[in-house]
């Protein structure tokens, strides 16, 4: 395997680690938000090294160098590949603005220290690849939000209960594949499991009531990052794509139709702004289901580009919000709060990321939306529709939801409401990439597409690898 | 050398509002919005930056009996292995030479009469941005050479028409009025999408060039069987109802008129209104290739203008009833799309769309004008009653006042059939949501509920 120029990957991993410990026992919480923004930006900027150093090498896939892990386990645990390499940058991108944007008011509610090993398992969750240390991964990262709840004193009955069947399907898929699959079948069983899980993590419906939850009961942050990585796409990815058989898939991808449709029409029904936020972004994070569990090139290739697109949209749109919120409290939809002229930067970043998220022309979604929408309808001509529709709907909301906020009566506050300069430097980093990316999307596209088709080739390499050797079996069993 | 001198003014006709809408965009976007001197030098530099070149390549035409110059500006995106390629091309021939050069002569008009009109006005610059996100849309879609194109063109079109109604944005009318158009936007968009993926696969691309067969506009027979033809200009005939307020969706038009009136003039008078028409023009060979989808598109424009003239009537505000009145002439431009007659239709749209922006942008002053008149001459003006209105029963004349005053029920009719079942729907499953959650957790589940209606105007809560 080929190994990177230097050990980007441990390094993104292990400094949240280091500096989550210190920090959760500082009870200076500017100090603490200082010091976690500069493990934040270090974690980025090496994941960022990673992803660059990664394509320049050309290959299908890496690994550190001085890898210390397979140094002590002899096991290529964290490696890096084609799918993963612009994840690594986006997940701490993310972290990176959602640190950067949260109001000092809100620093003693935020928990820093709970943020930095999120993003450690994150970020150690995209360096992996099918295996235990991936379960593991993926069952530890809803840890963090469970133990916010239990101190913020909510209700955790809806969360427990479906990330306790979350963690159970995958222990007992996982398990089920390594033990009880006969070598050569299509291994059905560990499969369903496997994309129940999956499907489960992504808040598909009818397993989305905890995702609502969580945004009702956990931090406006916390939620974020919790959902906008996508983690249940990328278990997907890397359990059920490589053994599920087709039909399976695609009844994945009409479960994810019809939860992009639903949670489009929800949010236009929400009167409250983290509910609307939740819905927005449940059938946006079901697009990019659908387009991945297609598994033709096209459809591939979009979903992986609106992965990217919604990654970062969906972020940016969440932090405006979150923004506002930290400003006003919780924000009603029932009725117009005119606040427009006292954060115009705001509304304006406010319908950017919002546009963006549609697929909106000029922004990183467009390409990347029409890609899907077209690898969709190539495989389901009637009810691909549905995926336009869904992408009409949220448009509608978003404009909805732009006019309660920023419009209205003028309701004039005796503070002042306009952005801070971090988050203004937040915001921009962010409006950049959504405009570079809409503008010049050739570079991503073409990245993605050479994803997409190294993943097809591997997947259908591993399904007859499985036909062959029951072909193998069954004849054996013959000439016995 | 000829070639050359018509792409290098191709790009600064497209070039010219794109560079506006940057400037205007960006500077917005970081916070530093320019003064309104510079906001209107920068409008009026790029409408002459614009027409120029355009005029140039008409003249070019003209000289060297030219009917079609495409201007290629390569893969936009390319995946060479899926042969699919986002083709950056835009098209100067008989339909979009005579239609970029009105959209930079009216947008032109209008920014000139908005400098006066909105001076010190808080919105101003917000105006101009959405003039900007207009204007570039409007010239993408007029030039543009392949349906991807034309979309893009398209959906900037809608974002500032929808904000530009909402202009006046602390009255909740203009408000709700955009964000209901923006709505049908919205749904019109989706079927412009999907008529444009299924002429993807059809043509495998999004060439009007491939789509329309050999020949420049007019006369181009489209590549396709009746069926497909019958498919793909059905969604295209909803995406332009929509755009243009044909039946069932004129309802928006009268709405749209709570926007400034130079916007009012600029889009629901004469661009953005005849955009439907132009999509209808610029794929008119598809409708050659169907006798239902000709008759359709004839039944749209004339239930469009009969019901345009019937509402337009019984209005009671100046700019709602010449509203109507481009109403009426829309319907009759789609019947003579309908009915083949292209040129006609190309110059009724030019002469209507001049003809409307006048009236609107006179429209703030007229009933001054009209009360003055009335003041010097010490008495009401007549009203004078067609002689053909008394032969109407009187109960029938009733009917058909309170039907052009409810605007023909589309509005109730689309409320009452779509919207509410839609949102009665999803407003129940948000019930057996919370229900569901309830039940698990043995509490009320949702903090949200507990949301103040206002909480910016509390003083204990900003934080």
């Amino acid at each position: 395997m080929s190994e990177l120029h230097f050990p980007w990957m441990e390094l993104a991993i292990v400094l949240p680690l280091l500096v989550a410990l210190p920090i959760g026992w500082l009870s200076n919480r500017e100090l603490a938000r200082s010091l976690a923004f500069a493990a934040c930006t270090m974690s980025f900027v090496f994941a960022v090294g990673e992803w660059v150093d990664f394509a320049s090498l050309g290959k299908f896939e890496a690994h550190d160098h001085w890898d210390v892990i397979a140094y002590v386990f002899h096991a290529d645990v964290f490696v890096i590949d084609e799918l993963s390499a612009p994840l690594l940058p986006l997940g701490g991108l993310i972290y990176l603005v959602m640190i950067l944007a949260t109001a000092r008011t809100k620093v003693g509610r935020f928990s820093f220290s709970w943020t930095l090993f999120s993003e450690s398992v994150l970020l150690a969750t995209l360096s992996c690849r099918a295996s235990w240390v991936l379960i593991g991964l993926l069952i530890v990262g809803v840890i963090p939000p469970w133990i916010e709840m239990r101190k913020r004193g909510c209700c955790t009955r809806v969360y427990v209960l479906h990330m306790g069947v979350y963690a159970a399907l995958l222990l007992g898929g996982y398990l089920w594949l390594n033990v009880f699959e006969r070598p050569g079948e299509i291994p059905m069983v560990a499969a369903t499991l496997l994309t129940a899980a999956a499907l489960l993590r992504s808040g598909v419906v009818p397993m989305h009531c905890w995702m609502t939850d969580l945004f009702e009961k956990t931090t406006f942050g916390t939620a974020i990052l919790f959902v906008t990585p996508l983690t249940g796409a990328y278990a997907a990815m890397r359990l059920v794509l490589p053994i599920a058989p087709s039909w399976g898939l695609q009844s994945m991808a009409m479960l994810s139709l019809i939860t992009a449709v639903y949670a489009s029409g929800m949010a236009l029904v929400q009167r409250e702004s983290r509910r609307f936020f939740c819905y927005l972004f449940l059938s946006n994070a079901s697009l990019v289901l659908i387009g991945l569990e297609l598994v033709t090139p096209l459809g591939l290739t979009g979903a992986l580009c609106v992965w990217l697109s919604v990654g970062l949209s969906l972020t940016g749109f969440g932090i405006t919000l979150r923004s506002i919120e930290s400003r006003i409290g919780r924000v009603s939809l029932v009725d117009y709060h005119g606040l427009y002229d006292q954060m115009p930067m705001l509304a304006g970043f406010f319908l950017l990321t919002g546009m963006a998220s549609i697929g909106f022309p000029a922004t990183i979604g467009f390409v990347g939306m029409e890609l899907l929408v077209e690898g969709v309808v190539d495989v389901y001509p009637m009810t691909g529709t549905a995926v336009v529709l869904a992408a009409a709907f949220n448009g509608i909301a978003i404009m909805l939801v732009y006019f309660r906020i920023f419009t209205g009566k003028r309701h004039v506050s005796p503070a002042s409401l306009r952005i801070r300069p971090a988050e203004k430097i937040a915001v921009l980093i962010l409006s950049v990439l959504i405009l570079g990316g809409g503008l010049v999307p050739q570079p991503g596209v073409s990245s993605r597409h050479h994803a997409a088709l190294e993943l097809s080739k591997q997947r259908h390499r591993e399904l007859s690898a499985e036909a062959n050797e029951e072909l193998d079996f069954h004849t054996d069993e013959e000439v016995e | 050398m000829i070639d050359n001198l018509f792409l290098w003014l191709g790009i600064a006709v497209v070039a010219s509002p794109s560079v506006l809408l940057a400037v205007l965009g960006l500077t917005t976007l970081l916070g530093r919005p320019l003064s309104e001197s510079v906001t209107a030098r920068l409008t009026s530099a790029a409408v002459v930056m614009g027409l120029l070149p355009v005029l140039a390549i008409l003249g070019m035409m003209l000289a060297f009996d030219t009917k079609y110059v495409p201007i290629e500006l390569g893969d936009w995106i390319a995946l060479e292995q899926e042969h699919y390629h986002f083709n950056l091309k835009f098209v100067f021939d008989r339909l979009s030479v005579p239609f970029t050069i009105l959209s930079f002569v009216l947008c032109g008009v209008v920014g000139a009469f908005t400098r006066q009109y909105l001076h010190l006005e808080v919105g101003y610059n917000r105006f101009f941005l959405c003039y900007a996100f207009f204007f570039a849309g409007m010239v993408i879609s007029s030039l543009a050479g392949t349906i991807e194109t034309l979309f893009f063109g398209w959906e900037l079109v809608g974002l500032s028409s929808a904000l530009l109604i909402a202009y006046f944005h602390e009255r909740e009318n203009p408000v709700r009025n955009g964000a209901r158009v923006w709505s049908i936007y919205r749904l019109a968009d989706a079927a412009f999408l999907i008529a444009a993926l299924t002429m993807h696969k059809l043509t495998g691309g999004g060439d009007f060039g491939e789509l329309m067969g050999s020949g420049p506009w007019p006369e181009g027979i489209a590549a396709i069987d009746p069926y497909h033809a019958l498919v793909v200009g059905s969604l295209l005939l909803v995406a332009a109802a929509g755009k243009s307020a044909l039946v069932p969706f004129s309802g928006w038009l009268p709405r749209a008129m709570e926007g400034p009136t130079p916007s009012s003039a600029v889009f629901y008078g004469s661009l953005s209104v005849h955009l439907g028409a132009y999509l209808l023009l610029r794929v008119s060979p598809i409708l050659d290739q169907s006798w239902t989808l000709r008759l359709l598109v004839i039944a749209v424009g004339v239930a469009s203008a009969l019901f345009g003239a019937m509402m337009s009537r019984v209005q009671t505000d100046v700019k709602t009833s010449l509203a109507y009145a481009s109403l009426t002439q829309v319907g009759i431009i789609v019947v003579e799309i309908g009915c083949g007659l292209r040129y006609l239709a190309l110059i009724h749209i030019i002469g209507h769309a001049s003809l409307r922006t006048m009236q609107l942008l006179r429209a703030p002053t007229l009933l001054k004008d009209y009360h003055n008149l009335e003041n010097a001459i010490g008495a009401r003006l007549s009203r004078n009653h067609a002689p053909w209105t008394n032969l109407i029963p009187a109960s029938l004349r009733q009917w058909c006042y309170r039907f052009g005053y409810e605007r023909g029920f589309l509005d109730t009719l689309l409320d009452n059939w779509i919207v509410s079942p839609f949102l009665m729907a999803f407003r129940w499953s948000d019930r057996m949501e919370r229900g569901w959650t309830d039940w698990i957790s043995q509490q009320p589940s949702r903090e949200s509920d507990q949301a103040d209606l206002h909480p910016e105007s509390e003083p204990g809560r900003i934080a």
